[in-house]
């Protein structure tokens, strides 16, 4: 039951994007079209599963045995680039359209705050292995879901009229804040 | 030993996740054709879809494929085209390149006003009002076309008509759009007989308002009825490659000037 509730408060309560305000780069870089939104979204998912999991296991057999929690950031840095790396020669292969769909913001995942985020928050929260394992999932689908709504409003929002000051980054950073909004309204569901 | 730790632990890292990538570089490896990266570093990569397709890598493919021509790439030219065919092992296949051409003589001296027209100087709005000029066909010389050109190749002359600097010319269909009566076309270079008249009045009418309009008299479609004819009160080329060099003097007794060598000086 407490893992439940962790994989659903890691999707809608503590939205690293709406909650936590990390990872803003691709969220407002891919979401202007529903599928390439999803593709980001799944990308970043897999990314942060694993650097969850390839992250627990360097911090609790190697860093933390031997005295290095100090090297937390520069180890997880290495894992997250070459887990990037993997994801980039994997969607180059399974989809050359995709890739270039995406673009530069595939790479930028490695400096996407919010993995490197999760990465750190894991191991301050000490969670267990099979924690860590749901709450990277439950991020990742959290990010999923906040983009491809946001690439869902955009799409409409291509259709509206939009006052002129506003249009492109400055509507799409308001859509953002009252979105933000919205999902603090599921604060309530866990203490 | 305190210093050597976390060295060790960086560097073994390291190279277990490098090894981890190199095995996965070779499963993943995408085998691209040699061809596609030599025909796109060939391409002027400024994806302008002038090809007709949605960029230059797109362009390659088709390229590659056969779907498309080598000197399909407008903005290349024949460097480009000759480049790619050479890549494929295919002929280049000719590129001639064009310059735009105005259709109008009617310059302040040949073509009548109307009255005395005193609103906005541009071509655009003159051309709403109906023009400045009798003939509701010619250059209103207001210079539209040489405001948009980007390339320097039109300037207006002493008598109120653009002339095109041909070898400044791009061919880009800047000043052809921004015409509103449409004078300008876009015509092979080594093309050098031109109707330099759009008016589709009769003649006399036609004559009346512009000394230089063509009145449809016939001249030049008895001479070389190959290619030329009239339609409309208009004489018009249909394809300047069946006039033969030989005809081209008979052209020139055209009574009104309206067509000729566009290079006065290949005369003699």
């Amino acid at each position: 039951m407490n893992l439940l509730m962790m994989f659903v408060a890691a999707i809608f309560v503590q939205n690293y994007v709406l909650y936590y305000f990390l990872g803003i780069c691709p969220f407002l870089g891919v979401s202007k079209k529903i599928d390439s939104a999803v593709s980001m979204g799944m990308a970043v998912t897999f990314v942060m599963t694993i650097t969850a999991v390839v992250s627990w296991m360097i911090n609790h057999w190697i860093l933390i045995p031997y005295k290095l929690d100090y090297l937390q950031i520069v180890a997880f840095i290495l894992v997250i680039a070459s887990l990037v790396q993997l994801v980039e020669m994997f969607i180059r292969k399974i989809s050359p359209p995709l890739y270039q769909a995406l673009g530069i913001y595939l790479p930028l995942i490695t400096t996407n705050c919010a993995i490197m985020g999760l990465a750190l928050l894991a191991s301050l929260k000490n969670f267990s292995f099979l924690e860590t394992v749901i709450y990277g999932t439950g991020s990742g689908l959290g990010f999923t879901l906040a983009i491809v709504l946001m690439a869902g409003i955009r799409e409409q929002l291509d259709l509206a009229d939009v006052p002129e000051p506003l249009k492109g980054a400055g509507i799409a950073l308001i859509v953002a804040g009252i979105m933000a909004l919205a999902f603090t309204g599921f604060s309530g569901m866990i203490n | 030993m305190d210093v050597l730790l976390p060295i060790l632990t960086m560097a073994v890292l390291g190279f277990l996740f490098s090894v981890g990538l190199a095995v996965a570089y070779q499963k993943l490896k995408v085998e691209e054709d040699p061809r596609m990266v030599a025909v796109s570093e060939s391409l002027p990569q400024a994806n302008c879809g002038a090809c007709g397709y949605s960029g230059c890598r797109a362009f390659a493919e088709k390229v590659i494929k056969g779907d498309a021509p080598a000197n399909g790439c407008p903005v290349g030219g024949s460097e480009t085209a000759a480049r790619i065919a050479d890549i494929l092992g295919v002929e280049a296949g000719e590129m001639v390149r064009r310059v735009a051409r105005l259709h109008c003589r009617g310059d302040r001296e040949a073509a009548k006003n109307r009255g005395r027209y005193l609103g906005l100087t541009t071509c655009y709005a003159s051309h709403l009002v109906g023009g400045n000029k009798q003939c509701s066909y010619g250059c209103l010389g207001f210079g539209d076309c040489v405001r948009v050109c980007l390339f320097d190749a039109l300037h207006m002359d002493e008598n109120g008509l653009p002339v095109v600097n041909e070898d400044n010319c791009t061919a880009c269909g800047m000043c052809v759009d921004a015409c509103p009566r449409n004078l300008f076309e876009l015509h092979p270079i080594d093309q050098n007989v031109l109707v330099y008249c759009r008016s589709l009045d009769r003649g006399p009418a036609a004559k009346k308002a512009c000394k230089n309009a063509c009145i449809a008299c016939g001249i030049c479609s008895r001479a070389c009825p190959e290619g030329i004819e009239i339609k409309d009160n208009l004489a018009i080329i249909r394809d300047y490659k069946k006039i033969e060099p030989e005809q081209i003097p008979a052209l020139e007794k055209c009574p009104t000037d309206s067509i000729g060598r566009f290079h006065k000086s290949d005369e003699g």
